[in-house]
């Protein structure tokens, strides 16, 4: 048992590969439908979103602290930058993708701004401001949803693309999206980021205990504002991929996504007293949640099983995490 | 001694600032608006709406007693009430005379049902924080899932409607014209209030929040005491869920969301320290007395619930900017 809670520390990837291993031998034992490339391909496609926003609170949570508004500042990036491509009739991709980013980067600096100079917890920071922020986008910009017809064709165009297609036994075809480069690239730039940056150690260091890494020389206020900086912007980019990819701008969408993204990113090894966590335990923590209650309708479960299964995940994975970090608290 | 002088001059100054605020907010309101918001129909309905959040307030203010969060609160008081009418559909009838005449030995056995739920629910999350030492905010993120996901199972969707007369009576009647939430608040307010500032459990609750292992090597039973208080936080929750479905005479799975938001944000500006050791159940009435009279003054103001929701999220903001900048001055 020791050795197998030292393993764990080391390397909590191992175990969330070994449940997504499982899940995905057990589930393809049920129904062969699912090995289909169209289905392994949508759930790729499905952890996209999850997966970006799952890097935000990643780099928040390794830091020790926890981030609930970024649904809310995604769905705020997406939907001002519709509307105002809209308004400007301007269409494209890189300016919108910057214009959303630059949203997501100035609400998380919000967020910064009450954690670090108003010492307050982040759960209530993130809590406050996320209420806050969709208060406005609904009470303030609008509360109706931009359909297809009126949504930018370019960024529509953008979002569709695939990266191969290949056809299926049925003779349809099944495309593999470039989103998911999308993702990788940029979760390829978190983990360098974390592991070959002065910045990426000094969240580690934050996370590790502040008072510590103040005093071997990190600057906290930089490195939080970087954080929450960084979260809030990876938050803007993905809510407008999200609103392209599904070709609909709407204010009310993402409501208690926060939880399946923590579930995941919980799941994927990280500890919420921060200082642990990887991008690629992550990443399996995304997929690993994805492919479990995206399967859910193939195993012939009822949807309304979804929450329940999401909380025992995330029970169980925090229980595992807190068993292996048990010394810490004690 | 000084310590001691300390402390009170501090939970002083934070009642004194509350008493001012909501004398602030009534004479705006009553001074934007006399003829509309000076009516004795206002402030009647207060009185029967204020009670279920104030609840659900010293639920959370309990829970921040030893530095955790309860945010299962209002999944425990749904599942709550929702199993209470199930029951009384099983027992009665789904609608018709049969339910709404059940006699008062069911009924008590409906409120049983509904205070055994929450007791066990927040079993459930003081086991997995004490016993598996998984963090409050994940604990509470996981089994608030599972609860509302059982809510869910149990329903399918739609809200569970028509409950006995008598149910209703604890959530719409009257006793000595005075609206009977209230009186439900008032004693159950008292006997918080009792426990926590008149008895060891209190005591050492809050001395655990302060610094909970020193509490531990002063020889607290640290676990026990924890436990109990989300025990509590869970009857109290579904205390609350209790007069939320007699006042609409129906219960659902995703009722009063955005009670968890204003349960918090009293909780702090009652003077509720987050990481723990302050709170006070006098202080919670106050801020409950302050924002509910803010709340319905912006009701007659005609404001859509998304600004309510926006101006909730700025004053959990606002408060905790005033806290940092009184601490500062200290």
């Amino acid at each position: 048992m020791k050795s197998l809670a030292l393993t764990l520390r080391r390397h909590p990837e191992w175990m969330v590969a070994a449940v997504l291993v499982v899940a995905v031998l057990t589930i393809g034992l049920i129904n062969p439908v699912f090995w289909q490339p169209a289905n392994i391909f949508s759930l790729l496609r499905a952890s996209v979103i999850t997966g970006i926003l799952a890097l935000a609170v990643l780099l928040v949570m390794l830091s020790g602290g926890i981030d609930v508004s970024f649904p809310a500042f995604a769905i705020a990036a997406m939907y001002l930058t519709v509307k105002a491509m809209i308004a400007w009739g301007f269409d494209g991709v890189l300016l919108p993708f910057a214009m959303a980013t630059a949203i997501g980067i100035g609400l998380g600096l919000v967020n910064a701004v009450f954690v670090h100079h108003l010492r307050m917890i982040p759960l209530i920071v993130t809590l406050g401001t996320g209420t806050a922020v969709r208060g406005f986008i609904l009470g303030v910009v609008g509360t109706s949803q931009i359909n297809i017809d009126q949504m930018p064709p370019l960024l529509i165009d953008f979002a569709r693309q695939d990266l191969f297609t290949v056809t299926q036994g049925d003779g349809s075809a099944a495309g593999l999206s470039a989103m998911v480069l999308v993702y990788a690239v940029i979760a390829l730039g978190v983990h360098l980021m974390l592991r070959h940056t002065m910045m990426g150690r000094s969240i580690y260091a934050l996370g590790g205990g502040e008072e510590a890494a103040r005093r071997v020389g990190f600057n906290t206020r930089r490195t939080t504002f970087f954080i929450y900086g960084l979260a809030g912007a990876l938050a803007g980019f993905a809510g407008l991929l999200h609103g392209a990819m599904i070709w609909t701008a709407n204010p009310r969408d993402m409501v208690g996504l926060e939880l399946d993204v923590i579930a995941a990113v919980v799941l994927g090894g990280a500890s919420i007293f921060g200082g642990r966590g990887s991008v690629i335990g992550t990443m399996l923590g995304v997929l690993t949640l994805v492919v479990i209650t995206n399967s859910l309708i193939i195993l012939g479960v009822d949807t309304t099983w979804q929450r329940v299964v999401v909380g025992l995940i995330v029970i169980a994975a925090t229980a595992v995490t807190a068993w292996r970090d048990r010394k810490r608290i004690a | 001694m000084t310590a001691i002088a300390q402390r009170l001059r501090r939970v002083d100054t934070n009642l004194l600032q509350l008493v001012v605020l909501t004398v602030l907010i009534f004479a705006g309101m009553a001074a934007l608006n006399p003829e509309r918001f000076l009516r004795p129909y206002v402030f009647e309905s207060i009185t029967f709406i204020a009670p279920e959040l104030g609840l659900l307030a010293i639920a959370m203010m309990v829970a921040m007693l030893t530095g955790g969060i309860d945010l299962s609160v209002i999944a425990i008081a749904n599942l709550s009430c929702i199993l209470a009418g199930l029951f009384f559909h099983q027992v009665g009838a789904p609608r018709g005379p049969d339910l709404v005449n059940l006699p008062w030995p069911m009924v008590a056995a409906g409120i049983g049902i509904a205070l055994g739920t929450g007791l066990a629910a927040g079993a459930v999350n003081g086991l997995l924080i004490t016993r598996l030492r998984v963090t409050p905010i994940l604990a509470t993120i996981g089994t608030g899932q599972v609860f509302t996901g059982i809510c869910l199972v149990l329903t399918g969707g739609p809200a569970v409607v028509g409950f006995p007369r008598l149910w209703g009576q604890i959530g719409n009647g009257t006793a000595f014209g005075i609206a009977m939430p209230l009186v439900v608040f008032l004693i159950v307010a008292g006997l918080v209030w009792f426990l926590l500032s008149r008895t060891a459990f209190g005591i050492n609750l809050a001395l655990i929040g302060t610094n909970a292992k020193a509490a531990a090597f002063a020889g607290l039973r640290t676990g026990r005491t924890v436990f109990l208080s989300y025990v509590l936080t869970g009857g109290l929750a579904s205390i609350a869920g209790i007069l939320l479905s007699g006042r609409t005479n129906a219960a659902k799975s995703d009722y009063g969301v955005s009670y968890l938001l204003q349960a918090v944000l009293i909780a702090v500006l009652a003077g509720t320290n987050p990481a723990g050791g302050r709170g006070s159940v006098p202080g919670i009435i106050l801020a409950l007395v302050a924002l509910m009279l803010l709340s319905s003054g912006l009701q007659i103001m005609r404001f859509s619930n998304f600004l309510v929701d926006l101006i909730w999220g700025g004053f959990l903001l606002l408060s905790i900017a005033l806290a940092a900048w009184r601490n500062r001055v200290r």
